[in-house]
């Protein structure tokens, strides 16, 4: 199994402090059918996810399509209204405040998108686009900004002379350097990076990844990074939780989730990962999941991975499993896992 | 094999001198990054290119003692689909919406081998069921949007499958699925090899998956091949600067806490002609030839072809042979 390969990490820095505080967290979207458009049901995108975000660390979110990852970051963010559940970011409740406390709090936390060229404006330049969460909250006068925009374009590793050319001048992977300075402009705390190299090239991602590196070391960053690379969560994460349906299934700290995953799902899902490397791959054992992921507005009752789990036993298929602490800070929902 | 396309700012040189060939059974995997020319190789040897703007300069395919791209529209129709099973991921390609599924893999059953109603029903619910859809009978009915994103691309696989084809073209097959789903595939492709022995080229650009399933690899970089080998030896000994690169710049082959060894640059822009080095601009061991003359894809040892001036030096240095320290990267 990838687990194997590299186990022996250095003790990172171990941040001690919460940043960002989750707590039963709820986000479902109601589901309309009829001419009378009448709410039939509610997509359970998102179902009781309570988890610690620490200052300074990076936290990857990983797992399938339709899980609820993207709106999880949405969510933390007050970008959407939860169903149920708290975010406090350093002490404040998100969904609470209002007025002027959130004009304040908002610029702390921030958002990179997976798709780089969707997420910036075409007919506008680089450096209005960079400007533009300044001139939205008012910071700095027109002098100041312009210099602010050449030093966060210099930041991201784009000469500063590329103000005035437009998006679609720009490779994948620059775009997504021109969001990535975007993101900064406010000076966060906190930015939630959506598939920020789903879009890109290998060799054009490892770039990205060590400009994300290097931003957090030189800003004290804490990022939430959400990505579907396992490989690449192993390489950028400190800690890494895992979704299925709308539920967070296993939080550990990354090298011990990739080598001793507790989890039935995330057994499967680092399994699933290919190396690169044929010697390995050669004698390598999947486990194979049977069937498809549920339907989120009607999720199976007990364990939602029941029907798929290749270790369900019959309290699995009844009985919700709890969302509990383990040895060494981890969490896990699973009857079986110890 | 060249193919370029004519554009109102002039000509794109998409491919450019591609030479490959495929044993019966084998399965070949053709990786590099976007824009590298892999899927317009694979469209131009099957004539599914639109011409124009595309138009093949030159090439040669060699399929049963017929030359693909000679043949006439009606003759590539014979081969396409019947002989060489394709799954494409572009819109041309993909499933019908307004069809149900039984229909559009009775399609080619009833076209290419003539089968009645009947007998290809039959055959099509085989091989839904070949390809691992529980029900299979019962679901040829449904339509494509019944289906998952998984099943959906089994039941491409089922078509492309149809007529029992030598050879089968699949273009990032597994891209856009989950990982989870992806293993599946894999697994039904090594499983479906085996059983039905037909030779397969599977372009993708996850190593990852190719150090899984390939027999050879091709490596293509600005409308190139830049380095062939078997797949063993493409990734304990790889000899191009860009795949070495590419190797080096995988998470996995980090050690913890260590940046990952980056590729600068970006990829060029196929409007020029092509005399020089593509992978000149982002390449470490660069020099003055590289940015004059084209390097030709030269064998190295057996199975082994890599296209580079840096790396014909060295091998002329230590006289073919090289020193273990070379290889240590
Ligand atoms: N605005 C919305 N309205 C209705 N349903 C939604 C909305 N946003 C998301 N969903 C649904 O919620 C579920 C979770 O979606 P989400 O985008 O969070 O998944 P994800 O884990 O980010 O997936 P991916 O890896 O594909 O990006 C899905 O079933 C999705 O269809
Ligand atoms: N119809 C077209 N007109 C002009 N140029 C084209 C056309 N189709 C492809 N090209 C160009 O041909 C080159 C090769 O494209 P191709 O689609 O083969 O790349 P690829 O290796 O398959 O990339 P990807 O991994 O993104 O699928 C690209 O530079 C592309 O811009
Ligand atoms: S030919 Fe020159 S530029 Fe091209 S890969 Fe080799 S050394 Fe690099
Ligand atoms: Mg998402
Ligand atoms: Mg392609």
């Amino acid at each position: 199994m990838l687990a194997e390969a590299n186990t022996m990490r250095p003790e990172r820095a171990r941040p001690a402090d919460t940043l960002v505080s989750i707590e039963g967290l709820k986000m479902h979207f109601p589901v309309y059918k009829g001419v009378l458009r009448r709410k039939v049901g509610a997509v359970q995108a998102v179902d009781g996810l309570s988890f610690d975000i620490m200052r300074g660390e990076t936290l990857g979110l990983v797992g399938e399509s339709g899980c609820g990852k993207s709106t999880t970051g949405r969510a933390i963010l007050g970008l959407y209204r939860p169903t149920a559940g708290k975010v406090h970011f350093g002490g404040e409740d998100v969904a609470a405040i209002e007025g002027e406390r959130l004009r304040r709090l908002r610029p702390k936390m921030q958002m990179i998108f997976q798709d780089p060229q969707a997420s910036l404006n075409p007919r506008m330049t680089v450096g209005s686009i960079v400007a533009e969460p300044l001139v939205e909250h008012q910071v700095a006068k027109a002098g100041e900004r312009r210099a602010r925009v050449r030093e966060l374009l210099d930041q991201v590793g784009l000469n500063p002379d590329y103000v005035n050319r437009y998006p679609h001048e720009f490779s994948g992977g620059q775009r997504q350097r021109i969001g990535i300075a975007r993101a900064l402009a406010l000076d966060p705390d906190f930015i939630v990076c959506d598939e920020p190299i789903a879009a890109l090239d290998v060799s054009i991602q490892a770039q990205v990844v060590n400009l994300l590196q290097d931003l957090q070391h030189r800003l004290g960053l804490t990022y939430l990074f959400i990505s579907h690379d396992l490989s690449m969560v192993r390489h950028i994460a400190d800690r890494v939780a895992v979704m299925y349906l709308g539920k967070m299934v296993e939080l550990a700290d990354v090298d011990a989730l990739f080598s001793k995953p507790k989890h039935p799902y995330t057994r499967a899902l680092l399994s699933a990962v290919p190396v690169p490397d044929p010697k390995i791959e050669a004698d390598r054992r999947r486990i194979l999941l049977k069937g498809d992921l549920p339907d989120a507005a009607n999720p199976p009752k007990g364990c939602r991975f029941c029907t798929r789990c290749p270790e369900a036993v019959a309290q699995c298929f009844d009985v919700e499993p709890e969302w509990r602490d383990l040895e060494g800070g981890r969490k896990v929902a699973c009857h079986l896992a110890n | 094999m060249k193919t370029v396309f004519h554009t109102q700012d002039g000509l794109i040189h998409a491919v450019n001198g591609v030479s490959f060939h495929l044993d019966e059974g084998e399965l070949l995997a053709v990786v590099g990054e976007s824009g590298s020319g892999k899927s317009v190789a694979m469209m131009s040897l099957l004539q599914l290119l639109p011409i124009p703007p595309a138009e093949i300069a030159s090439g040669r395919v060699a399929f049963e003692g017929q030359d693909l791209v000679r043949l006439s529209a009606s003759g590539i129709r014979q081969v396409r689909g019947a002989r060489i099973g394709f799954i494409f991921q572009d819109p041309m390609t993909s499933l019908n919406p307004v069809f149900t599924v039984g229909f559009q893999i009775m399609e080619p059953l009833r076209t290419h081998l003539g089968m009645s109603r009947r007998q290809a029903r039959k055959r099509a619910a085989e091989l839904l069921e070949l390809v691992g859809i529980p029900g299979a009978a019962a679901r040829l009915n449904d339509y494509p949007h019944q289906f998952s994103g998984g099943m959906r691309q089994r039941v491409m696989i089922a078509i492309a499958l149809a007529c029992d084809p030598k050879v089968l073209i699949a273009d990032e097959p597994t891209t856009a699925l989950d990982v989870t789903v992806q293993a599946q595939i894999l697994e039904l492709v090594k499983d479906l090899r085996q059983r039905l022995g037909m030779a397969i080229i599977w372009i993708t650009h996850d190593l990852g998956v190719a150090a899984g399933i390939a027999d050879r690899i091709i490596v293509m970089y600005g409308g190139q091949i830049v380095e062939h080998a078997r797949i063993g030896e493409l990734f304990e000994n790889p000899r191009h600067p860009y795949t070495r690169a590419l190797l080096d710049s995988l998470p996995g082959r980090h050690k913890a806490n260590e940046k990952l060894r980056s590729i600068g640059g970006q990829p060029p822009l196929l409007t020029r002609e092509p005399d020089f080095c593509p992978f000149s601009a982002r390449c470490s061991h660069v020099h003055d030839r590289c940015r004059a003359e084209n390097p030709p894809l030269e064998r190295v040892s057996e199975s082994h072809d890599v296209a580079c001036w840096w790396d014909k030096e060295r091998r002329a240095i230590s006289g073919g042979q090289l020193p273990e320290s070379v290889h240590a990267r």
